[in-house]
């Protein structure tokens, strides 16, 4: 038996292997400081249970230690096939997120300008009033909530039932629809269904990884772990990096390939091009899988209110698709993205080696793009080519930022356009949720209304007038932030707040409701390889901590909907996963039943027979696939055949200029989650990444005469934020490029980005707009 | 009763001697990477006295580059098993 002193010698350990694979990812120890559940029992009374992390998309399983009613220690769990008992720093302090000294224990009300404490019961009686009050006033479509990836599934299927099921009104979106909508609309086009086809074993069979934007050495940093182990387990394993910055993942990557911003697109066809000029096309897979596809071109950036675009895609053939591809030779490309030639030709070398397995992974770097759906279909693109795809190892795969990014946005559908079970616009999928609610279908309207950068512009234009944010922060995280400020604050709005920790979101409420958190309450997760998560509930709220599905549920019974909602307290989380379930009761979707969840570390989606669908569209392990085909078929659509997609070059919505001449980027970094509510109240994050930054490259700092810690202005056209100049210090830009990470609250970049976003997903670009920089002071 | 974590950069060329160093305190654990001149090393002393002196030792190494604190535990007495002050190099 292991005693405590030993115990906390393997944690400290286990921290520090955490924080010298942050620093130098490519270290290997030999000792490991994890062991197995079962090796490490315990001589105390501490209680341990099992969770998925509260913060990124990659869905560690962590155990939860609890003594005397509170999380006192956390470890990854060994059982977990996400992590193998790793966590990152952020898993390792995730308790601590619990215990920040201003957590909000009870609700306020705002009178005469100032939140006043209220009991949470008076406070839910005055948000079910307004709610009230608004749809008579103004109709239902002048309400709308607004959750996130981080809402649990909980969460989100009550306010999907509450919003489009009894008031009747499309108006729920999420923060996910600011990270991965694109993904979403690029699974579709492609494959007509969402969510990726493989899963993360794919990474131990995988021969080369091609990272598309995506620094997943800080954002994701124990799947990245597993790239590393799999490379020196494996030598001739390859990294190669695609990216606008030098950044810790570059420091681990056998190649990085620095390209002009927003050049990716014709750099994924210039990979096609030389794909198809070297005759490395799986032409069989492509005659039996695949169809030709192209869509609309110069289709706009959604810069103006009530921006409207509706793709169309037709047939093309091999001949034209080949034909399109004449525009992106490698030397053409090279000039236009500054890659040299011969980086092209050795990425498609390695996606067209018949003998080589290929994974890529993308997030914010592809989502967050004006073109940010084309992006996802290029991917596809290089994939479908190759026939590398929908099997051990040939992976295409899109990461999530945030918990339940797929689990609760993508599954549940908390997105203005979805239902659990399909589109609102599929007449099927309504009178699904109207048999399943129990509700006139007629309750369900037909038409999507605001996606979430409209959605706050209604808000501003006064067609929303009551809003109700849980689980995000948008007043840190929308683009353009000064407009949508204001319109929250305008005469008129009331805008309800439920969350764990005062924001800049708080500051514009009329309501703030506390929630609970995380091992507060019951709940479950989804994450990026369709695998859903659940907990127990392992320690009580502070003060009238509220979870947010509970706060949904004593509205939805004030405003007179306790029939739909009849569930105890102590059972509701149960019977609302039974309910969800039967949405998605088919062997395409199938999830696993509760008990079998609450027993497991995660099990993915379609569960059949007892059995997790490890690749989907394979016959080898999808039963709906083998029903049809003998390899692969691909049912999301009509013909069972993928979808590749033309899709071209077009120019970014705005590009450096004379008087705007840097391209400003923004992202995350390792300390922080998000917007960094609960990373920066942890004091170990706070202090080592204790605010934000501009990251300039050092030639460019040298010509403006700034030196490291200097303050910097970023101005856009949009607005500017000062912040203290960071050179050779985490990442280094390309020479006329800025990087300012978004997390500090203090220093609010998003002041000064652009709120032009992808006209098929509708998700912004944080990745690029123009700025000018100016020396304020030493 | 403090635990500690630490990563350690050593000296160029001085890596063998700050393992050889460090390993026959009985206060340390000292596991190094296999693949660069990186340690992480751990320590167990029973009391806050006993930690400060090897603090001081440790400083006092001249094979020792630079020390990073990751992870602190102060059992049994502290209400919180983490006072981290992870990232702080001296």
């Amino acid at each position: 038996m292991m005693n405590r002193r030993a115990f906390l010698k393997r944690m400290a350990g286990a921290a520090a292997v955490t924080a010298a694979t942050a620093l130098a990812p490519n270290v290997v120890f030999g000792k490991s400081f994890v062991g197995g559940r079962a090796s490490i029992p315990l001589e105390d009374d501490i209680r341990w249970d099992k969770a998925p992390c509260r913060f990124c998309g990659v869905g560690c399983g962590l155990l939860i230690g609890v003594k005397d009613g509170k999380a006192v220690a956390v470890k990854g769990d060994p059982d977990s096939p996400v992590n193998k008992g790793l966590a990152c720093v952020k898993g390792y302090h995730s308790i601590l997120a619990l215990y920040g000294e201003d957590r909000l224990t009870t609700a306020y009300v705002r009178r005469n300008g100032r939140l006043e404490p209220v009991p949470i019961q008076e406070a839910l009686d005055l948000v079910a009033q307004k709610m009230a009050e608004t749809i008579q006033e103004h109709g239902k479509d002048a309400v709308a909530i607004y959750g996130s990836g981080q809402w649990t599934i909980p969460d989100g299927y009550v306010a999907v039932k509450l919003f489009k099921g009894l008031i009747g009104t499309n108006n729920v979106e999420a923060n996910a629809r600011l990270c991965m909508a694109s993904a979403v609309v690029g699974f579709l086009t492609a494959f007509g269904l969402d969510e990726p086809m493989g899963n993360y074993a794919d990474i131990d069979h995988a021969d080369v990884f091609v990272l598309w934007g995506n620094n997943m050495a800080e954002m994701h940093p124990v799947l990245f772990s597993r790239l590393l182990e799999q490379r020196q387990q494996r030598p001739h394993v390859t990294i190669v990096e695609l990216a606008t910055r030098v950044t810790r993942t570059s420091v681990a990557a056998d190649h990085t390939i620095l390209f002009k911003p927003h050049t990716d697109l014709a750099i994924a066809n210039a990979i096609c091009h030389e794909i198809v000029r070297n005759g490395w096309v799986n032409e069989e897979f492509l005659r039996k899988h695949v169809v030709f596809k192209q869509g609309k071109t110069n289709i706009g950036y959604g810069l103006e209110d009530k921006f409207s675009f509706k793709d169309e895609l037709t047939d093309i053939t091999w001949e034209e698709f080949v034909a399109y591809l004449e525009d992106y030779t490698p030397e053409k490309v090279a000039a236009m993205s500054g890659v040299s030639v011969e980086a092209i030709q050795m990425l498609a070398a390695l996606y067209g080696d018949p003998n080589k397995k290929v994974m890529s992974f993308w997030c914010m770097g592809v989502n967050q793009h004006v073109r940010g759906t084309w992006m996802n279909n290029l991917i596809y693109n290089i994939h479908l080519l190759v026939g590398k795809i929908s099997e051990p190892g040939n992976s295409p795969f899109s990461l999530t930022g945030q918990p339940s990014a797929c689990g609760t946005v993508r599954e549940v559908g908390t997105l203005t356009q979805r239902l659990p079970g399909g589109p609102v616009t599929s007449e099927k999928a309504r009178q699904q949720a109207a048999e399943i609610w129990e509700v006139p279908v007629e309750n369900i309207p037909d038409k999507p209304t605001y996606h979430t950068v409209e959605m706050f512009r209604a808000l501003d234009r006064g067609e929303i007038r009551f809003i109700w944010i849980q689980v995000t922060n948008p007043m840190v995280s929308l683009p353009k932030l000064r407009r949508y400020r204001e319109g929250a604050l305008k005469d008129g709005r009331f805008v309800v707040v439920s969350d764990v920790y005062p924001t800049p979101t708080t500051e514009v409420a009329d309501v703030v409701l506390p929630s609970a958190m995380w091992i507060e309450r019951e709940g479950f997760f989804g994450n990026s390889e369709r695998r859903t998560q659940h907990w127990n509930q392992m320690v009580d709220p502070p003060g009238e901590a509220m979870s947010d599905t509970w706060q949904l549920i004593e509205v939805a019974r004030r405003l007179g909907y306790e029939k739909w909602f009849p569930w105890s307290k102590e059972e509701h989380i149960q019977a609302i996963w039974e309910e969800y379930r039967r949405f998605h009761a088919n062997p395409k979707h199938n999830m696993a039943p509760y008990e079998e969840l609450r027993r497991r570390p995660g099990i993915m989606w379609p569960y059949v027979d007892g059995k997790e669908t490890l690749w989907r569209y394979n016959a080898q392990y999808d039963p709906v696939a083998a029903e049809h085909a003998e390899d692969f078929y691909f049912y999301g659509k009509p013909e069972g055949k993928a979808w590749l997609i033309f899709r071209p070059y077009e120019p970014p919505a705005e590009a450096p200029d004379e008087e705007y001449p840097f391209w400003l980027s923004t992202g995350r970094v390792l300390e922080h989650w998000h917007t960094g509510s609960m990373t920066r109240r942890i004091p170990v994050l706070h202090r080592a990444m204790p605010h934000a930054y501009v990251e300039l490259h050092p030639e460019d700092a040298r010509e403006l005469g700034i030196r490291p810690g200097d303050l910097v202005k970023v101005i856009s056209r949009r607005g500017e934020v000062v912040l203290p100049a960071s050179i050779n210090f985490r990442g280094i830009p390309a020479r006329g490029q800025v990087f300012v990470p978004f997390f500090d609250e203090s220093m609010l970049i998003n002041e000064a980005t652009l709120d032009a976003f992808c006209p098929l997903s509708k998700e912004p670009d944080y990745k690029k707009c123009a700025v000018r920089i100016e020396r304020v002071a030493s | 009763m403090p635990v500690k974590s630490y990563l350690l950069y050593p000296m160029p060329e001085r890596a063998a001697e700050l393992e050889a160093t460090l390993a026959s305190w009985p206060e340390c654990e000292v596991v190094r990477a296999e693949n660069q001149d990186l340690f992480i090393l751990i320590t167990d002393t029973p009391d806050e006295a006993t930690e400060k002196r090897l603090e001081a030792r440790l400083r006092s190494v001249e094979a020792l580059q630079c020390m990073a604190l990751v992870a602190a535990f102060r059992d049994p007495e502290s209400s919180s098993l983490f006072e981290y002050s992870g990232g702080q190099t001296s």
